[in-house]
């Protein structure tokens, strides 16, 4: 046969069993073209620009989905950081004003993205790293109106990078954007802080059409852990360099299905193939947990001592075993330790075993950083953007990508329901003390040097 | 044009006419089957069929065979091979 019986049914079992399955095929757009200084005429060129090119993304995931008998999970679009566009937009306006400005913008993209039936369009966006613009600036204040007058528009501000360190003046607006957004806590869920982000992410909220990016793009995000987590259970009693080098072999396969996927998306649609990100992205549905993994591999609960080795093996071998798999991988390419969002990490904080300190250094090993973390309502500002430079001083000094997606809502011991994919967490204490003098210094942490000899 | 392949996957419990069904549903589409392997283990018959497409669009076909599939008391997955070559060829 072209095919053995076992591979026939093995890729059957990871699809149908181990849950298998794309996790998400990015659209993205540059949508600079639709600079104008009136705001009317970009919300309109904005719309326009959207549903032209992503109006058969749905249609045709949909037909590949049937072709090879794979879930393709969400269909989304990703454009350019928004405050580019305002930037022209506000000059001269009063604040108030440049906020509406903002806001008029967000509500084309959600009625566009409404309009071409996908669930999420990520992009309402500012990279503040080491400053802000009128653009910027008009962008950050508008986020909490933004967020919660749209459904489906999704924000991120890159506020720090290895080449020009965390822009603390950025974090410290964070903080207070959060708080503020919170009122509606689904809003945070929708709202990313990010340092070293990457322009070609497809997993939201974080994504964007970054610098450097074609006119429009194909990225492509895998899921997978219920595979991985299938294939640590059955070779149980080895030893951790042959557990890796297991995870390796199934992660090429994971791979090797994104890119098929990626590269037959972009042929249908017209557009560049641009990435595959390699990232384990969990689902809260039982067995499809990153946190299972590490559990499988011997831990009693994810969060005891040893998590962060584990979680480091975990994520090298599925970067290695994707990398001969495709040859474009970008994105945050990682393992993705949300916790509301997997049913295993939701379990090890209500059972004690993991805090948001070591969900912190579980973080200096894989992607995105503390990633829906639920926190008590009454956390202050600076205390979450204490957090966050916690999160930026990581991925600036190891030269990686950290995002933060916290929501201050409920209190210590209450069980927070997000629905759908975004899960349900408890809610995880904060530090009792205080960061806020250090936090209000502001001005810019200088970028860490690489190398003091050659 | 390169030859298109899918490949067809039945289980379900094992009873007369599975195969009969399917490959009449085949016929009338002009579908060949190239490889053909069938075992019936504790009454669960299992079957996978590589067949070439010939021009044939394969989701008229998975509509077809899961109209049979249902009648039949059977699951029918049609998938085209590529997703098979990718994960299990370099």
């Amino acid at each position: 046969m072209l095919f053995s019986t076992e591979e026939i049914l093995e890729t059957i079992r990871m699809i149908a069993v181990e849950h298998l399955d794309i996790r998400t095929v990015t659209l993205g757009i540059n949508l600079q073209g639709c600079a104008s200084d009136d705001v009317d005429v970009v919300s309109q060129r904005i719309y326009d620009k959207i549903v032209t090119t992503s109006e058969r993304l749905v249609q045709e995931a949909d037909s590949v989905e049937s072709k090879y008998g794979l879930p393709i999970v969400n269909k989304r679009v990703a454009v350019t950081p928004i405050a580019k566009l305002l930037d022209a937009v506000v000059a001269g306006m009063s604040e108030e004003d440049a906020i509406c400005a903002g806001v008029k913008i967000a509500k084309s993209m959600d009625s566009a993205a409404k309009f071409v039936d996908i669930d999420f369009i990520g992009g309402y966006s500012a990279l503040v790293h080491k400053g802000f613009t009128r653009g910027s600036t008009a962008l950050i204040n508008s986020i909490p109106k933004a967020l919660t007058e749209t459904d489906t528009v999704c924000s991120s501000v890159n506020v720090a990078s290895t080449k020009s360190g965390i822009n603390m003046d950025a974090v410290i607006e964070m903080g207070k954007v959060i708080k503020i957004a919170s009122k509606k806590p689904i809003n945070c869920a929708k709202l990313v802080t990010f340092a070293n982000a990457p322009p070609d992410n497809p997993f939201m909220a974080g994504a964007f059409h970054g610098s450097g990016e074609p006119e429009a793009v194909i990225n492509v995000g895998i899921s997978g852990p219920g595979v991985i987590r299938a294939v640590v259970e059955q070779v149980e009693n080895v030893d951790l360099g042959t557990l890796a080098e297991n995870i390796k072999r199934t992660s090429f396969k994971i791979a090797r299905v994104g890119e098929l996927v990626g590269r037959e998306m972009a042929a249908r649609l017209g557009v560049k193939f641009g990435i595959i990100d390699l990232s384990l992205a969990p689902a809260p549905i039982k067995g499809d947990s990153v946190a299972n993994i590490l559990e499988a591999m011997g831990l009693e609960r994810c969060g005891t001592h040893g998590s962060t080795a584990a979680l480091a093996l975990l994520t090298d071998a599925v970067k290695k075993g994707g990398a001969m798999a495709s040859s474009y991988v970008g994105g945050l390419s990682g393992a993705f330790i949300p916790v509301s969002e997997d049913a295993g990490m939701a379990e090890a904080v209500e059972k004690g075993a993991i805090n948001l300190e070591k969900l912190e250094a579980m973080t200096s090993v894989c992607s995105v950083g503390l990633d829906m973390v639920v926190v008590p309502k009454d956390t202050t500002a600076e205390t979450i953007s204490a957090i966050i430079a916690d999160e930026c001083a990581i991925g600036v000094v190891n030269n990686k990508t950290t995002g933060v997606r916290i929501i201050p809502t409920g209190k210590e011991g209450d069980y927070v329901e997000f629905g759908g994919l975004l899960g349900r967490s408890p809610v995880l204490s904060v530090g009792k003390f205080c960061s806020a003098n250090f936090v209000r210094r502001g001005g810019r942490i200088p970028a860490p040097i690489q190398s003091l000899t050659g | 044009m390169e030859k298109e392949r899918a490949i067809i996957t039945v289980n379900g419990v094992d009873h007369p006419g599975i195969i009969a069904t399917i490959t009449n549903v085949l016929a009338d589409m002009d579908i060949n089957i190239e490889d053909l392997s069938q075992t019936v283990l504790q009454d669960l018959f299992t079957m996978i069929m590589i067949v070439d497409l010939k021009g044939a669009d394969i989701i008229e076909l998975q509509d077809k065979l899961s109209k049979t599939g249902a009648k039949q008391g059977v699951r029918i997955t049609v998938q085209h091979e590529n997703i098979f070559k990718y994960m299990h060829r370099v």
